[in-house]
């Protein structure tokens, strides 16, 4: 897959190492603040969050 | 010289005898290094190295998005928490300047403690200062516990006092991520001030515990055993038997009883008491801090009390 991606990049190599890096970059910022927010309070509670006291 | 031509050279000859003379060169200039395999370019060998390969950067790929996650829960959680906590501190800021208050003035010294002040869900209704914290550290409280709740600041537990109010008025807060307000707990000693700020009124509550022991922890010269000491101080119960510090199961919700631990005591005196997750990083134990009202002063302008910096009221 990376080899695939690396290979479809174009131009010289300092170009594609800039452009690999964007590519990088991008995919963290759309898991950090659109897909995890979105993701995570469907994700299973906490078992141990009692009926009183607070998580985390 | 032809006889010794590599590739540069072919687009000469190639007009003329380029059929004949390319056949030599093909199975070298495909497979160049393929002595032992000939021609077989793609053998069984090969896609299970190319199916073990995706598996292993599947397995890579999912291990840096889970690493993510933990920095998004430990960091970037706050940043969204912070912005939630900002605009209830400002919503709030924005209602008492026009006269509205979501306690509706119901809040005052010694409310008897049967007494019910329903609070909007998810609505901020009080500041929490604690001097201990620094300068900066003031939260807005807001009304229920639940996951969106405490995403926007500590919450107040829905049944339990209004501050001033005699009884339990507890908070629930993070400790690590969303805001993570009550992460330095912790620090807390014997006589700490806790002060609630309402419309009409500011609260002074003063960390429980042994205050005696504490001061004569703090002479104590070797470390581990002055953390002893100070553990000791503020596990000290009070003549109600109410303790300054406790870590407890998260199913012990005693501890925001009225009279924390003991269910059946009628409340005779305002207590705060904060809850936040225990160690740091888990959720299997809860930490609690009780605290008792010390004093309450009315608001008048935009003075402070004298517990925070600068406060002279």
């Amino acid at each position: 897959m990376y080899v695939w991606i690396w290979r479809h990049l174009p131009g010289v190599t300092a170009l594609r190492v800039l452009q690999a890096f964007l590519l990088v970059a991008a995919i963290a910022a759309l898991l950090l603040f659109v897909i995890f927010p979105w993701v995570e309070p469907k994700l299973p509670a906490n078992p141990i969050t009692g009926p009183g006291t607070v998580t985390q | 010289m032809t006889e010794n031509s590599g590739d540069d050279q072919a687009t000469i000859p190639s007009t003329t005898g380029g059929v004949g003379t390319v056949p030599p060169p093909p199975p070298a200039a495909v497979d160049p290094g393929g002595g032992s395999s000939g021609g077989r370019r793609r053998g069984f060998g090969d896609v299970v190295r190319t199916f073990v390969r995706g598996i292993g950067q599947t397995l890579i790929t999912a291990g840096l998005v889970l690493l993510l996650f933990v920095v998004y829960e430990v960091w970037v959680s706050n940043l969204f928490a912070h912005q939630k906590q900002s605009q209830v501190h400002q919503q709030l800021a924005q209602s008492w300047q026009q006269g509205q208050d979501p306690l509706h003035g119901e809040d005052r010294l010694n409310l008897p403690s049967g007494k019910q002040v329903v609070i909007p869900a998810g609505e901020g209704f009080a500041n929490l200062y604690i001097p201990r914290f620094g300068k900066d550290f003031a939260w807005t409280i807001v009304q229920g516990t639940d996951d969106a709740a405490l995403e926007r600041g500590p919450g107040h537990y829905t049944d339990t006092a209004v501050p001033g109010q005699l009884g339990n008025f507890a908070v629930a807060g993070h400790r690590v991520g969303k805001g993570e307000p009550f992460l330095n707990l912790d620090q807390l000693v014997p006589g700490d001030a806790v002060v609630v700020q309402t419309a009409g009124n500011w609260y002074v509550y003063r960390v429980l515990g042994d205050q005696a022991a504490y001061a004569a922890a703090l002479k104590q010269p070797d470390k581990d055993k002055r953390n002893k000491a100070i553990e000791a101080a503020l596990a000290a119960p009070d003549k109600q038997g109410v303790v300054g510090r406790e870590i407890v199961d998260p199913s012990d919700i005693g501890v925001i009883d009225p009279v924390p631990n003991h269910p059946n005591t009628a409340a005779s005196r305002a207590l705060l008491t904060l809850t936040t997750c225990h160690p740091k990083y888990t959720a299997n134990q809860r930490m609690i801090i009780h605290a008792s009202l010390a004093r309450a002063v009315a608001v008048r302008g935009s003075a402070i009390p004298k517990e925070l910096p600068g406060g002279t009221l």
